[in-house]
């Protein structure tokens, strides 16, 4: 705010931060109409989950989860952390790609990724707090009256709530250039760098770490997905995830958001996909052939012939090999639907492995079986819609989509001067 | 670029790299003077399956009184209201009784997973639960690997119960309570090393009455709780897959790997971030945005 006070010239705090007040309620009200499918069946979700929620604290996670003394994880781990986190990978490895290698073909996008990334951990992590039984002694790893620094968990906690702050100051610029405070943009926009290495150095752990979380689980994950070598198939497997993420969502915000999308974007979007789609490929040949050693190295193969088997083939061939190749094919042929296809195939792929290690394969040999009740998918479902919301505000508002103006300061005429709006409102 | 933002990075990933680069300082839950931790002997040769124990238990552990009439049998467990319970299995010797809690191993999966430091080696042997720390994340469970925290899913206030080897009575000098309690002095407690002592030579002197194997030995780098059978374990509901390494060790080669990314990636990226630089430039600009 202090940047756009000094601009002004002479300091008339209360006035700004009265006109500040005003362009911020303004920015609140719903830009279109409020009563669409979308937004009663979503709304409707997140009511059903927020009920839900004061049972569960009320009463206790078994009140509405079907976890037990056996699975003490379910999908709000399984799915909400360990899958999401996975799919928002596509946020280090697009601000790899721009800012550390300067692929500027994919600057156009990479603002909207580090948004995505960014909401992603919010509510994903926040999915976490959730689950949590004694969620008020969250804070004692923070603090520092109990840091259990042995643990893996530890180490993913802290990266998470690090990494959140990296992708907020690589996004901040967007929300500087929303609220017309130059100076802060200027402090902002020299801050990213850091925040990219800082960034990119902690997805590398706490997406390896998300897998090392089930090193000491080696006897309960089922020895097809179980190896010492998770957390290097965890990171590999982030990078066609995160990217094929992308893809996927780069399909929707466009038609949704078309009105959002800037004119280097439009122009390259489909440059940009079959560029992403060829990385994939080849990070998928790398995973599946990881996969592929680990499988010979520790003798699995006597397995494949169960049926357990035949569900690991499924994942590795069906979701890992097919979709790689139809990046392959998509890419050469340029043909945007298959690499749409592969871009779903992929992003399945990714959940039928995280879920396969956390929830399906884990105690695979247990007599009951963790089936997640309807209200945790529920649950899950609001946080998503809730996620959803938030990026439509932001999309709608901060220049995210129409960000293509590569390395330099955006140009003075492109200012959208929101003082202005705020006055004429 | 300047010096200003090298030194920035560097002191990010410095900083991130002091917070995760204690994770080496601290020792994994390996108990000093190993030698002297307390243990007890479990002679399943000698249990009658008269369920004195799991009354003892619930009575120093104020815990609800066990079911009288439950029928024993291979699928009992713990639970958070049975932090001991008795089970019974048909076996090539016949039917056999088994009590089982917490092992109290000697290097915990619990305590190195435990984020909060809630799971708690004492020095003295027993891995106790500290209720103030605990944030109920139930990594404690995951890792564990004979499934001993358990968890109350019914409770808005839940808390991880499991078996302490009664760490207070312990601490007043007095033997848990299931050992006190044992009419056929099937338990055995003290020192881990004299207990195994005591394992051996009951086995020597008694060849064909055991198996030639002391469970807890090195199971999972060794337990606090030790075992002696007739039949081989896995007749009796032991887990006999889980190897003889200390379960803190699958995670620390992992744990050793973040100080080093944490100082050696920042760097790289940051050089590459200047070698790919084009040479248009301006070197004040460059690589922001």
């Amino acid at each position: 705010m202090t940047g756009g006070v000094v601009s002004i010239g002479r300091p008339n705090l209360t006035g700004e931060f009265g006109r500040f007040l005003r362009f911020l309620l303004q920015e609140l009200r719903p830009k279109g109409p409020v009563l669409t499918p979308f937004n009663v069946i979503t709304a409707l979700i997140m009511l059903v989950s927020a009920v839900l929620l004061t049972i569960r604290f009320a009463f206790g996670i078994g009140s509405i989860t079907n976890l037990s003394q056996e699975y003490p994880w379910g999908i709000w781990i399984g799915f909400d952390v360990i899958t999401g986190v996975a799919l928002a990978g596509g946020a280090y490895v697009m601000t790899f790609m721009v800012y550390i290698l300067r692929m500027e073909k994919y600057h156009p996008i990479v603002r909207v990724t580090v948004l995505n990334g960014f909401l992603a951990y919010v509510f994903y992590a926040g999915a976490l707090l959730l689950d949590l039984g004694r969620p008020w002694n969250v804070i004692n790893p923070v603090i520092g009256n109990s840091f259990g620094v042995s643990s893996v968990l530890f180490l993913v906690a802290w990266h998470f709530m690090l990494y959140m702050l990296a992708q907020f100051v690589e996004f901040s610029p967007a929300v500087a250039e929303w609220l017309g405070w130059r100076r802060v943009r200027k402090v902002l926009m020299g801050m990213t760098l850091g925040a990219v290495i800082f960034g990119i150095s902690l997805s590398i752990l706490h997406q390896s770490g998300l897998g090392a979380l089930y090193l000491m689980a080696r006897t309960k994950v089922h020895p097809l997905w179980y190896s010492e070598f998770i957390p290097f198939l965890f990171v590999v497997s982030s990078v066609f995830a995160g990217l094929s993420m992308v893809i996927f969502e780069g399909s929707i915000t466009h038609k949704v958001f078309h009105h959002r999308v800037g004119k280097v974007l439009h122009r390259t979007h489909d440059d940009i996909v079959m560029g992403l789609a060829k990385i994939c490929a080849g990070a998928m040949l790398v995973y599946g052939f990881m996969q592929l050693l680990v499988l010979v190295h520790g003798q699995r193969w006597p397995y494949l012939s169960t049926g357990w088997g035949a569900w690991y083939l499924l994942e590795m061939l069906g979701f890992v090999a097919v979709p790689a190749v139809l990046y392959f094919i998509g890419f050469r042929r340029r043909d945007m639907k298959v690499v749409r296809v592969a871009s779903v195939m992929a992003l399945l792929g990714i959940v039928l492995n995280r879920l396969n290690i956390s929830v399906i394969a884990f105690k695979w040999y247990a007599a009951v079986r963790y089936v997640p009740s309807w209200m945790e998918i529920v649950v899950t479902l609001g946080v998503l819609s809730a996620e959803i919301w938030v990026f439509r505000w932001i999309v709608n508002r901060m220049p995210v989509l129409d960000f293509d103006h590569g390395h330099q300061e955006r140009p003075e005429q492109d200012w959208v001067p929101v003082r202005s709006v705020a006055r004429g409102a | 670029m300047n010096r200003r933002e090298v030194l920035r990075t560097l002191c990010a990933a410095g900083g991130a790299a002091l917070a995760a680069g204690s994770a080496e300082a601290e020792q994994t839950g390996v108990v000093v003077g190993e030698r002297d931790v307390l243990g007890v002997l479990v002679d399943t040769t000698k249990c009658i399956g008269c369920r004195m124990c799991e009354y003892a238990c619930a009575d120093a552990n104020g815990l609800p009184t066990p079911d009288a009439d439950v029928e024993l049998g291979p699928d009992r467990d713990t639970s958070t209201t049975e932090w001991s319970v008795i089970k019974k299995f048909e076996t090539s010797a016949g039917p056999v009784t088994v009590k089982r809690q917490c092992m109290h191993c000697l290097q915990p999966a619990c305590t190195s997973a435990c984020l909060t430091k809630a799971m708690y080696k004492t020095p003295e042997g027993p891995v106790t639960w500290r209720a103030s720390k605990c944030m109920g994340c139930r990594y404690c469970m995951v890792s564990c690997p004979f499934d001993v925290p358990r968890f109350e899913y019914h409770s808005a206030v839940p808390k991880i119960q499991k078996c302490v080897m009664c760490f207070s009575r312990i601490e007043q000098g007095e033997r848990p309570a299931c050992v006190s309690n044992c009419p056929a002095e099937a338990l055995t407690f003290g020192r881990r090393t004299e207990l195994l002592d005591e394992a051996r030579s009951r086995i020597y002197t008694a060849p064909d009455r055991y198996v030639h194997h002391i469970y807890g030995e090195n199971e999972a780098g060794g337990t606090s709780w030790l075992y002696l059978s007739a039949v081989p374990f896995e007749e009796i509901g032991f887990r006999t897959d889980l190897g003889t390494t200390g379960y803190p060790m699958y995670t620390r080669e992992f744990l050793y790997a973040v100080p080093l990314v944490l100082t050696i990636v920042p760097p790289f990226l940051l050089a590459l971030n200047r070698a790919t630089r084009r040479h248009e430039e301006a070197p004040e600009t460059g690589g922001e945005g």
